[in-house]
């Protein structure tokens, strides 16, 4: 197996192929078709000032729902890998709904949640906008980006095993000491990339948000529903303009992530 | 003062771990737990850390009842079978842990795990990360980090079982030594009976949840309580309802009264040490442990018909007297069957 140099070139040929089919040939036709009429136009776009508020209102939605479902994870995780319990497979099922249901039904669960006629339509009627406003908005991103920062840690968790806790706690570290200077320093990598892929998610959601958010420009319209907008008014410069801001952003998350982990290794 | 267990209990589903066990660790002593695997040995000595929680029984350290108190407040340095080296710190932070955990100042520190280091030599590698030590490099910076804080009791679950057969032994015999110095109350946990008697000056023997027997290497070997400790701490024969060493076996070319007819099966030459295995009359097989000397003398061959007689016998079900009329039997009796409660005065 192996030793044939014609089986190994022809399957490094399918798999490029495929990877370049399907993935790298779409992506450069975006760079192309942006920058086809010079930097100006897509540059118009983005600077517009309802780009430029979709953009804000992307980053509001990761610095909040990031944060959140890192904390939810981690302890999540615990929970499930060091508490054992008779609800853990349940809990686990319920972690990965996200990742079975739709977005778009997601989205449509929260408007029959929070609208004029469900169960917590009474926020709403005092003054607490939830729907076609940035909280209904934040509470669709965390939870379509919810299950990532706790399946990546579970495994790291299991991996590591309980003796180094243990050791801690003989040596008089109390529980809280012993998370903050053993169990995550032993997850972070674990953690770190659990963070990047829900920074993705949220960067890139669109379905849920497009449901609960209404898209109204310059104000509830994320990076993904600007470029959806500008698509659909024949601004198809100023989409992929605003596609290749998204693109970037998440490259820079990698990056910087990798970035982290080279310092440590050094 | 020292350690005692009384009446503990602790059961993992179905599996009874721990039945009614009570020890004694006399201050200052070096004893080992001894036991095949399943035998609940490293239960109890992670009950007596705070590791593990008992279902009832207590456990009382240097005579203050530690039964309910969590790991962090015993006062309890716990080495681990796979060293439980914390990855991401050097040499140095694994073994300051500790003494920053209790906040003491930064040149104290530094004073306190240097001694350490240089106690465990591996002064020259307070930099590295226990990744870029060897197991047995990593197992005494392990020793270090559980000695730092001043322990009042030192706990070793199988401290060697993962290293190589050479950096045991040295290992076994550093330990041995360090203990001379340190007088610190150490209980180990092994299921190498050798390793047990070489390090040991206690020895507690537990099977399937309880203690067997406790006391020197000398009374285990010597007066067995029960069949179990005569076949754990060393080689046996069984013939019939008693027991012998195969050191026991005396080997004769002539009949004699009351000796029994064998037949040489294999002759193995191990050392200093020759193996001779015969099969009697009945089938059974036994063998005898003689020396080169001996086996020259009497010329044995494989297929030859000898004439063997046990020296000392035992038997642990009534009296069954050794044909030679001097085999003693149990000193303490025929143990109960339901010995629910061995209180072993180590």
């Amino acid at each position: 197996m192996g030793a044939n140099p014609a089986s190994r070139w022809g399957l490094r040929v399918l798999g490029l192929g495929y990877l370049t089919m399907l993935l790298l040939i779409p992506l450069v036709m975006i760079f192309y078709k942006t920058f086809e009429d010079g930097i100006g136009p897509p540059l118009d776009a983005i600077t517009s000032p309802d780009g430029l508020h979709a953009l804000k209102l992307t980053l509001l939605m990761v610095v909040i729902a990031v944060p959140l479902n890192t904390i939810f994870g981690v302890a999540c995780a615990l929970l499930l890998v060091r508490r054992k319990s008779k609800a853990n497979p349940v809990i686990d099922a319920i972690i990965n709904l996200p990742f079975a249901v739709s977005p778009v039904v997601i989205g449509l669960s929260l408007f029959l949640l929070y609208g004029t006629s469900g169960w917590f339509a009474f926020l709403g009627e005092n003054g607490i906008e939830i729907l076609f406003s940035v909280p209904g908005m934040v509470l669709a991103s965390i939870f379509v980006s919810l299950p990532f920062v706790v399946r990546e840690t579970v495994p790291v968790l299991q991996e590591i095993g309980t003796d180094q806790e243990m050791a801690a706690s003989t040596l008089g570290a109390n529980g809280w000491q012993t998370f903050w200077k053993i169990t995550l320093p032993s997850i972070r990598w674990g953690v770190a990339y659990g963070i990047v892929l829900t920074t993705a998610r949220v960067l890139g959601e669109f379905g849920a948000v497009t449901i609960v958010s209404g898209s109204i420009s310059g104000q509830t319209q994320t990076l993904p529903l600007f470029v959806e907008k500008q698509y659909a008014n024949f601004n198809s410069t100023g989409a992929y303009g605003a596609s290749l801001v998204l693109a970037l952003l998440a490259l820079i998350t990698l990056f910087a992530m990798n970035l982290l982990k080279r310092k440590e290794d050094a | 003062m020292g350690i005692s267990v009384e009446g503990a209990n602790k059961r993992f589903g179905d599996f009874q771990a721990l039945d009614d066990v009570s020890i004694d660790v006399p201050d200052g002593s070096l004893t080992a737990l001894l036991g095949p695997s399943g035998s609940g040995k490293s239960t109890l000595l992670r009950a007596i850390a705070g590791l593990e929680d008992l279902d009832s029984g207590q456990v009382t350290i240097n005579g203050e009842d530690a039964t309910g108190k969590p790991a962090q407040k015993r006062g309890v340095g716990f080495v681990f079978q796979h060293y439980a080296a914390f990855k991401h710190m050097t040499v140095y932070d694994n073994v300051a842990f500790g003494l920053k955990i209790r906040k003491w100042d930064k040149a104290k520190i530094s004073t306190r795990v240097h001694e350490l280091l240089q106690l465990v030599q591996l002064d020259g590698l307070a930099g590295r990360y226990p990744s870029q030590l060897s197991g047995g490099q990593r197992q005494r910076m392990a020793l270090a980090r559980a000695l730092a804080v001043e322990p009042q009791v030192l706990l070793l679950d199988e401290p060697f079982g993962a290293l190589d057969a050479k950096v045991r032994k040295d290992l076994r015999t550093w330990l041995r030594r360090l203990h001379e110095e340190m007088h610190v109350t150490t209980i180990f946990v092994t299921h190498d009976q050798e390793e047990a008697m070489d390090v040991a000056g206690q020895l507690v023997v537990m099977n399937e949840g309880r203690v067997e027997q406790s006391g020197t290497a000398d009374e285990l070997y010597e007066q067995p309580a029960t069949e179990f400790v005569m076949s754990f701490v060393g080689e046996v024969n069984r013939l019939g309802e008693s027991y012998v060493r195969p050191h026991d076996m005396s080997v004769a070319l002539d009949r004699d009264e009351g000796a029994e007819e064998a037949m040489v099966q294999r002759i193995v030459a191990l050392g200093f040490e020759i193996r001779v295995e015969f099969v009697l009359a009945d089938g059974t097989e036994v063998w005898a442990q003689l020396t080169r000397a001996e086996l020259q003398k009497l010329e044995l061959r494989e297929g030859q018909i000898v004439y063997l007689r046990p020296g000392q016998t035992k038997s642990f079900n009534g009296d069954v007297p050794s044909p030679d009329g001097h085999g003693a039997s149990t000193p303490h009796g025929p143990p109960d069957d339901d010995d629910a409660e061995v209180s072993a005065a180590v």
